[in-house]
């Protein structure tokens, strides 16, 4: 049996030089006792060697390591040293192991260490001060573990240009605006006073509590009693505590309020005059972006009306506004959008001389987490939409009318249409009318011989449309 | 006689502490090395915890409570009795940096009542931000109201120096609103959060591939992180499964990083409209728990609509084990076998522990303790699971199971 000494603050490194010691004098876990180097041992110091055994860890111990070393456990020193023997006796994924007991053990410290640094970010209040002519920022904190070095460097991250000094029990270190120094452990003091963290700040947490809420648990886990002492507000808790309930007593005993005067010059105000409407194709629009004739508008972002020249000789009914357009408020903007202009532009067509819309004006969708799935309209939906629709017609009377896929023609000619069979051609009551695919369906082709064949078919059509 | 900064501060943070979020995570990682001051690491700090359990991470402020608007559930609308204020930009900054160098906060989160129109208003919280940012430096964390109505160019140039960006929607429907915050115009509040997530997105569009580099050059910053919604829970009459389907249509359409989820709250200045009862808690809790199946756990919502017959969660039981009490048939669980999406349905089982067990199962096949051991408990899942070396036998039958398995009603724990 050996004594490995080892103070009760020691480091990775510290203990990465015992470790190799015992491991070159292959020294196994239960031979070895690590304890203080004050306390009296009856057991022979692991004696020196010339040459300990050079060697890599794998990176979960490495990690392990660095945090589950900083507890204050006495234990830490043995376990850690059981889990590397064992990786270097045949189980070298064991630090990945989270089952095993000593790992889990491990684990656990060095979630513990992570927790007081994590608090000692959050919790570490500063003073200001006046010494000499400088401005200093001080601090007292007690950490739980031995974190200092890990837990410091934050703050120079994120306080470099302040002058600033933090004691600790454990050690203080000082930041002069470019310069970390650490030094030995520190006694508390009688904190200096300053105004913002004395009232500003008191202020603001005695305000931010919500009396209706009470929830002790979660702050005594959350916020628990052993760094209070670090923290000026935390005197105000037992009278806040005490204070609520009277306080909702109050709340729920009082009648509702009388409204102050300029409540009523507010409410008398006459409202704005709605701007005047230019023509009665801009009134159709105002009125659609209106619509509650079916239950569409509920999930999409506003209703998308068409767009382009009330006089236009051309109109394109698509089936309805998809993400992008819902999202912009105008037709024809989205991914089919884009491979509709390339169509229009090699058809020898201009976008902007033709009226474009939709057979249905909200988007019609499915939530799946972050995307918008496409769902077709329904017969009733594009019914019930066919309002708008046949108003659009009225006001711009194309001279023709061209529906893009399945949808558009069984709006426009009041009967399921198969775009397949029925491409080309066709009426739509008194207005004459061609029936092509909607670009949507070349972008869902999957192979890109078949894309490009289709693609050139509907570039023809565009083509027939615009010399007819 | 004009109000001190400290009753300012005091009118001001009461009216705003009504707004659930308080989050300081998620976004670039910033420091202050080059100069200026403060940091982020995308991880989020809470500096304290008041007695109602909700951390402080960020001076929650208005700058102004003066407010055109009527919401019956808001405690700034005009018929309210509250004290009015105004902080100006220079103030707000001021108490932001004081509270910052002392390590009290994160950030800034900047609300506003509107006084005057909704683009004044926005163009006010910009001017706090960039203020902050272009003056002084600034590195920490800023959340910033949009204003529904607010012109899109002012939006545009809020992203540029907050962190987040958030809406609140505060009713789960139309009609909600038509009842309680009747001027309010949901189409201009959707249209707000289109806004934002188009912004974000071309910002990120805009990422070309830098010239003889792998890859693609950071994107632009523009509320790197993300955007947030709050629906106010109990104030209307709303079902859960409403505030649900209400928020999986908000997720899904505009990218937003969460939906909070407040229980309406007395305020002391009642409004004629709504009396001033406070929502349970624990009816907020569950809408939690069931947002995070939604988003994390792989449920949609017609799983929830199943674990929620009348439209209402259960506060007895969470709703993970409302729905597998509903679906017995699909346990016990091999946890040494099942696939991770599988695992994620047992009760008691977090995404950590399942992603725990997967990981140490390829070592060894896993026993009760060990499940035990990585999960934390064992209590609700044991049902549910089988192991190396246990299998539930009649527990999976028992009609008196949900029984079992609701905790028992607690005391409420008292300290001083």
């Amino acid at each position: 049996m050996y004594w490995a000494p080892m103070p009760i603050d020691a480091d990775a490194v510290q203990f990465r030089a015992m470790a190799r010691r015992c491991l070159t004098l292959d020294i196994a876990p239960p031979k070895v006792s690590f304890a203080s180097p004050d306390a009296a041992s009856l057991f022979d110091r692991v004696p020196e060697v010339d040459a300990p055994a050079s060697f890599s860890v794998p990176k979960a111990y490495a990690e392990l390591l660095k945090l589950a070393i900083c507890h204050q456990a006495p234990d830490r020193f043995s376990l850690l040293y059981d889990v590397l023997w064992r990786i270097r006796h045949g189980e070298a994924s064991l630090a990945d192991n989270p089952a095993d007991a000593a790992v889990a053990r491990l684990n656990d410290y060095a979630h513990n260490v992570r927790r007081d640094i994590h608090k000692m970010h959050a919790f570490l209040r500063f003073r200001e001060q006046r010494v000499d002519d400088r401005t200093v920022f001080t601090s007292w904190f007690e950490p739980k573990h031995f974190i200092l070095h890990e837990a410091v460097p934050f703050f120079v991250d994120r306080f470099s240009t302040m002058e600033w000094f933090i004691a600790t029990p454990i050690g203080t270190a000082a930041w002069n605006g470019s310069e970390l120094v650490y030094g030995p452990p520190a006694e508390r003091t009688p904190p200096p006073a300053d105004a913002v963290l004395d009232e500003t700040w008191l202020t603001y947490y005695r305000t931010t509590f919500n009396p209706a809420r009470l929830r002790l648990k979660a702050l005594a886990t959350e916020m628990p009693r052993h760094y209070w002492v670090n923290m000026p507000e935390t005197q105000l808790i037992p009278a806040m505590v005490a204070g609520s309930g009277r306080r909702l007593q109050e709340m729920a005993a009082r009648a509702p309020d009388l409204a102050p005067r300029f409540a009523g010059k507010i409410a008398a105000r006459p409202a704005a005059p709605l701007p005047p409407v230019a023509d009665a194709l801009s009134a159709v629009k105002e009125e659609i972006a209106h619509c509650r004739r079916c239950l569409l508008h509920c999930a999409a972002t506003q209703a998308v009306p068409g767009e382009g020249p009330a006089d236009a000789a051309l109109m394109l009914v698509g089936e309805q506004p998809g993400d992008a357009e819902d999202l912009a408020g105008r037709p024809f903007v989205g991914p089919a959008g884009q491979l509709l202009d390339r169509a229009l532009a090699e058809a020898g067509l201009d976008r902007d001389r033709l009226y474009l819309t939709n057979a249905v004006k909200h988007f019609k969708y499915e939530p799946r987490g972050k995307r918008r799935i496409h769902q077709r309209p329904n017969a009733g939906e594009v019914q019930s939409c066919k309002w708008w629709l046949n108003r659009e017609i009225a006001l711009v009377r194309p001279r023709l009318i061209v529906a893009l896929g399945a949808t558009a023609a069984g709006a426009l000619s009041g009967r399921a249409v198969s775009v397949t069979k029925e491409r080309g051609p066709m009426s739509f009551g008194e207005a004459q009318g061609f029936v092509t695919v909607h670009p949507s369906f070349l972008l869902r082709l999957p192979d890109d011989s078949a894309r490009e064949r289709e693609y050139r078919n509907f570039v023809a059509d565009l083509g027939r449309v615009a010399s007819a | 006689m004009p109000l001190s900064l400290l009753r300012k501060l005091e009118i001001l943070a009461d009216a705003a502490k009504y707004d659930a979020s308080c989050a300081s995570s998620g976004g670039a990682k910033r420091n202050a090395r080059d100069g200026g001051i403060g940091s982020t690491t995308g991880a989020g700090i809470c500096h304290a915890y008041t007695p109602d359990g909700r951390c402080v991470s960020l001076l929650k402020i208005l700058l102004t409570n003066f407010c055109r608007y009527d919401c019956a559930y808001c405690v700034s609308r005009r018929s309210s009795n509250v004290e009015r204020a105004r902080l100006s930009v220079a103030e707000v900054v001021q108490l932001t940096l004081d509270l910052y160098r002392r390590n009290c906060i994160e950030g800034l989160f900047l609300s506003s009542g509107i006084a005057r129109s909704e683009d004044d208003t926005m163009s006010d919280l910009v001017a706090v931000a960039k203020t902050l940012r272009l003056e002084h430096g600034f590195k920490g964390y800023i959340h910033l109201k949009t204003i529904p109505g607010a012109d899109e160019r002012l939006i545009g140039e809020a992203g540029l120096y907050a962190d987040r960006l958030s809406l609140n929607m505060e009713l789960p429907t139309e009609a909600a609103l038509k009842a309680y915050a009747p001027e309010k115009d949901l189409g201009a509040m959707k249209k707000g959060l289109a806004t934002t997530r188009s912004c974000i997105e071309a910002a990120f569009g805009e990422a070309k591939p830098a010239r003889g580099r792998i890859g693609r050059v950071a994107p632009r910053r523009f509320a790197p992180a993300g955007q947030s919604t709050q629906v106010i829970v109990g104030a209307d009459r709303s079902s859960d499964i409403t505030i649900l389907r209400s928020s999986a249509a908000l997720y899904s359409s505009y990218d937003l990083k969460r939906v909070y989820y407040s229980a309406f709250s007395p305020t002391g200045h009642p409004s004629a409209a709504l009396p001033d009862i406070a929502t349970p808690l624990l009816r907020e809790h569950r809408l939690y728990q069931a947002d995070w199946l939604l988003r994390f756990y792989g449920f949609d919502l017609r799983d929830l609509e199943q674990a929620t017959p009348e439209g209402m969660l259960s506060l007895e039981i969470d709703p993970k084990l409302a729905w597998a009490l509903a679906h017995r048939g699909d346990f016990p669980l091999d946890v040494n076998k099942a696939p991770r999406e599988r695992l994620l349905r047992v009760p008691g089982l977090g995404v950590r522990a399942v992603d725990r067990i997967i990981a140490a199962r390829r070592l060894a096949a896993l026993g009760l303790a060990d499940i035990a051991r990585l999960a934390g408990a064992i209590g609700r899942a044991r049902p549910f699971i089988v192991t190396r070396d246990w299998r539930p036998r009649s527990l999976l039958d028992d009609g008196a199971l949900r029984r079992k398995l609701t905790p028992r009603a607690k005391q409420l724990e008292l300290f001083g």
